[in-house]
């Protein structure tokens, strides 16, 4: 009996990153007690996930329909970008007080207004003009990139108040600001995933979109939403990279466009669109991470966590293919990745 | 002579070229020269080898992001193992290690997608992160300076050499000779074997070619062989052009290679695509990496215009399908 409840408990994806969590937590903490378990390893890593972790929600989303979204990083660097010419036209690094605080809640608005018109072009390319979404933001996330070069020429913005530093470094009630930022983020897309009527048309309609179009679904307005609303994500995520370099630059983060395609689907997210949990994400996010400062503490060279997160994908996606996407696999035969 | 098909993203992406030649030549009439054609082919002799490949995949019904990374470790790991245990090896000999190497490597991806069945992006995106992770923590981060002779050899090579009027030189390395002898294999493969014909028939639907008796794991397994072999090759052919093993090199240019050869008429969908469509898209990548300048355009617009031509080479037969499809009702 209890047997059996293991293994129906072991069968969802997210059962089994838990136990990869807890197993690398543990291993590490024993590998390592005193500089692991240390409070500032703990709050250095608090500081370090939350921006790859956003982009990695706004993956989560667009996969959930069966789409990507590659054009994050483009989205983010541009809109961190605007925000810092405005900060450092304007407001400069010497303004304090009322003054820096209203410049930077302009710089705010002008980032997630990147976000939400990046997000626009990529959903009217896909949904109106009917583009496959990897080439339609493989396309628009070098024109993002593009514009964010041919503004700054390639270098760096920098020299802000000291009060934007806040979003990236600061601390509420002992509890770093990013991290209040990505929870309240990632509780906010599982409430609208699970019981808005909009998360369950996204799911819907990346579970069978013929299906969903039969149903008179609203097809095209609801990808426009979701792309905006992974743009918006995608700026967030550019203005808390931009906080916390305390500078903007057209190259930041390049390697988190492969990172958050590898934990959306590590999280168990089907990418052929469906299937996916908020929660899987934050404990895939929460696996990299502490596998990777631990690694940091060991003094295992920096190169090998690619070496590792890649074999770690690949397990985990061989053990959920024996389990639940190979029922889906029979259900839809061939899948191709024209539906990513 | 027929009607130009503009449905065809071929004739879109050669009409695209003649327009920028035809720019380029007006705003500076130096740029038809051979210098410019030289660094045009020079400049398409590794990407074309990528795109040859990465054609091959999207045919089948996949799609291949490791190949760049594959190509790092393969030239890395031959002038490393040159160096230390036969560095008078001719070029041949270090080739054929090298496509050795890339096709084991490429053997690894054909396993875990046609043993395991795992969606080809998702193994790829893996594999990427372990060919490359291991190389720089197993291998080794600092690159070789000192290639082998047979590598230092092969690099100059040279099939045509030149002196323009104002004394500046010209070449088109003998690497060029290679990428066309890929193209020619590829396409025959393509076109004159019964394999071909497989991977046309598992892109366009792999469960009927499955009924009418492909082996679809094997012929699958062979694709990522092959490709692994010629991203093996494309990487010491690009180290010994360079002259220098720089494992920090190649990775990252994936996407665009994929770009181009979407841009020239392959669907991500699978079963359909063109060698000249892949090799076009090459070019015009090329082209725009190395002459937009010369329509006054500055460089740092480099990746807005890619961008550009990636959304209107996808869009328009996109539009233009969508919008059959509704009339059709």
């Amino acid at each position: 009996m209890a047997q059996s409840r293991v293994t129906t408990l072991l069968a969802a994806p997210e059962a089994r990153l838990a136990v990869i969590a807890i197993v690398v937590f543990c291993g590490m903490a024993i590998l390592s007690p005193d500089r692991f378990l240390s409070m500032q390893n703990m709050t250095s890593m608090a500081f370090q996930f939350p921006e790859f972790a956003i982009l990695a929600l706004a993956m989560t989303l667009t996969m959930l329909t069966g789409g990507i979204d590659l054009s994050v990083v483009g989205i983010a660097n541009l809109s961190a970008i605007i925000a810092a010419s405005i900060l450092t036209r304007f407001a400069g690094s010497g303004a304090e007080g009322a003054d820096a605080l209203s410049w930077l809640a302009v710089s705010m608005a002008a980032a997630l207004a990147v976000g939400v018109v990046a997000g626009l072009f990529n959903g009217i390319l896909i949904a109106v003009l009917g583009l496959p979404a990897i080439l339609a933001t493989l396309g628009s996330g070098l024109i993002f990139t593009g514009f964010a070069v041919a503004l700054t020429g390639g270098s760096a913005v920098m020299g802000f108040p000291a009060a934007v530093a806040w979003l990236g470094n600061g601390l509420v009630f002992g509890v770093p600001v990013p991290l209040t930022l990505f929870a309240l983020l990632a509780a906010g897309l599982s409430y609208v995933l699970t019981r808005t009527g909009f998360g369950l048309k996204v799911q819907m309609f990346g579970a069978n979109p013929l299906a969903a179009r039969f149903a008179a679904m609203n097809v095209t307005s609801l990808l426009i939403r979701v792309y905006v609303v992974s743009g918006v994500l995608a700026a967030i995520a550019g203005m808390v990279v931009m906080s916390r370099a305390n500078s903007a630059k057209a190259d930041y983060g390049s390697s988190y466009l492969l990172l958050a395609v590898l934990i959306a689907v590590l999280g168990g997210v089907n990418p052929y669109g469906g299937y996916g949990r908020v929660i899987g994400v934050v404990l895939a996010v929460l696996s990299m991470q502490f596998l990777s400062s631990g690694l940091n503490m060991l003094q295992v060279s920096n190169f090998s966590r690619e070496l590792i997160w890649g074999v770690l994908l690949i397990l985990v996606m061989i053990v959920n293919t024996r389990g639940s996407f190979r029922l889906r696999a029979r259900k839809a035969p061939s899948p191709k990745p024209s539906s990513l | 002579m027929g009607k130009l098909d503009f449905t065809r993203n071929e004739t879109l992406v050669a009409l695209i070229i003649l327009a920028f030649c035809g720019l380029a030549a007006i705003s500076d009439p130096g740029f038809l020269s051979m210098p410019t054609l030289t660094d045009l082919l020079r400049g398409g002799i590794v990407l074309g080898i990528f795109a040859v490949g990465a054609l091959l995949v999207l045919i089948s019904g996949g799609i291949d992001v490791s190949f760049t990374a594959v190509a790092a470790f393969t030239m890395y790991t031959t002038a490393m193992m040159l160096n230390t245990w036969a560095p008078g090896l001719p070029w041949g000999a270090a080739f054929g290690i090298a496509m050795a190497v890339g096709a084991s490597l490429g053997a690894i991806n054909g396993i875990l997608i046609a043993g395991f069945g795992l969606p080809t992006l998702i193994v790829t995106l893996g594999t990427l992160s372990i060919f490359r992770g291991f190389m720089l923590t197993f291998i080794g981060s600092k690159q070789i300076t000192t290639l082998p002779e047979g590598m230092r050899e092969f690099g100059r090579m040279m099939m045509i050499r030149g002196a323009n009027p104002d004394g500046s030189f010209y070449s088109l390395p003998f690497a060029f000779a290679i990428t066309v002898m890929v193209v020619v294999i590829t396409w025959a493969i393509l076109h004159r074997t019964m394999l071909g014909r497989a991977i046309f028939a598992i892109g366009g639907s792999e469960e009927s070619a499955r009924r009418i008796g492909v082996n679809v794991p094997a012929v699958q397994f062979v694709v990522y062989v092959y490709v692994g072999a010629l991203a093996g090759l494309a990487g010491i052919i690009h180290a010994s052009m360079a002259r220098v093993a720089n494992p920090f090199d190649l990775v990252g240019l994936e996407l665009s290679v994929i770009a181009a050869v979407v841009l020239g008429g392959a669907r991500l969908a699978g079963g359909y695509g063109s060698l000249t469509g892949a090799l076009l898209g090459v070019a015009l990548i090329v082209l725009v990496r190395n002459s937009l300048v010369v329509l006054g355009i500055p460089n740092t617009w480099q990746s807005v215009a890619i961008g550009v031509l990636i959304l209107i080479g996808t869009g328009l037969p996109a539009w233009q399908a969508k919008r059959a499809a509704a009339r059709a009702g």
